[in-house]
């Protein structure tokens, strides 16, 4: 789904290696065709994620910088966050609690 | 003192990493562990399995995986074996960001998600031979 210039991509079910590359490339091929300038990864269906979760979301962070575009997280549970501070990703991916708060921002 | 151990070993195939990490939840479940205890065990497991698969075997076929669990009153030990190449340089391999597959998006974080989420971490590697990986956490700790 795609709204002022923001591709939506709702993630369902668990991320690990085995699901990102599917995920990846399904993103990818969604982006391309879309027309959209920034990606929102939107967690609240998300039961589980490793580190393959934060490879595949910096990977996009990396594609999008090139270009100009952003990215941004919403709905990070309380199971996600921990994984997203670890990491570091909420330091380089803007994280928000709706997509309305980040249009608003 | 209460103790139970447990064993299993599946092929080294992505799809396995799911069934690996909810096995070793099932197992810890003996000791009334918290969302958040088994969130972290299952978090672990998936980054070990993963090593093993990706870094360990390489897509090599055949290839196994055993992940063996031991309960000692209120400490769970998981420990996560292949036979696969081996790591030449632990300590580096244990950095963050570290990866030998940068181009396959792999964030290099899995063994810094291990060391956050369990209490210990012991990395026994022989190159040529293959890797055990040995986590423990204290239930309730």
């Amino acid at each position: 789904m795609e709204r002022n210039g923001n591709l939506i991509v709702k993630i369902r079910g668990e991320i690990d290696h085995h699901s990102a590359d599917r995920i990846r490339h399904s993103v990818e091929s969604q982006f391309k065709s879309s027309g959209a300038r920034n990606i929102v990864f939107d967690f609240a269906r998300v039961s589980f994620m490793d580190s393959s979760g934060i490879g595949m979301v910096i990977g996009r962070y990396k594609e999008l910088n090139k270009i100009g575009g952003r990215v941004f997280a919403i709905n990070i549970g309380s199971e996600l966050s921990r994984i997203f501070e670890i990491s570091g990703l909420k330091k380089i991916i803007p994280c928000f609690a709706s997509l309305d708060e980040i249009e608003n921002s | 003192m209460f103790k139970n151990e447990m064993e299993l070993k599946f092929a080294a195939l992505s799809e396995n990493q799911a069934f690996a990490r909810v096995v070793a939840a099932a197992f810890a479940t003996r000791l009334n562990p918290t969302v958040a205890e088994i969130t972290e065990i299952k978090t672990a497991v998936s980054e070990a399995v993963t090593n093993a698969i990706i870094h360990g075997y390489d897509g090599l076929d055949g290839a196994a995986v055993i992940m063996r669990g031991y309960i000692k009153g209120r400490e769970i030990l998981i420990e996560i074996e292949d036979a696969g190449r081996g790591i030449e340089d632990i300590e580096q391999a244990r950095e963050p960001l570290f990866t030998t597959k940068p181009d396959e998006e792999r964030s290099g974080m899995g063994f810094t998600v291990m060391e956050e989420f369990m209490d210990s971490l012991e990395v026994e590697s022989e190159p040529g031979r293959g890797t055990i990986v040995k986590m423990r956490k204290i239930i309730g700790g």
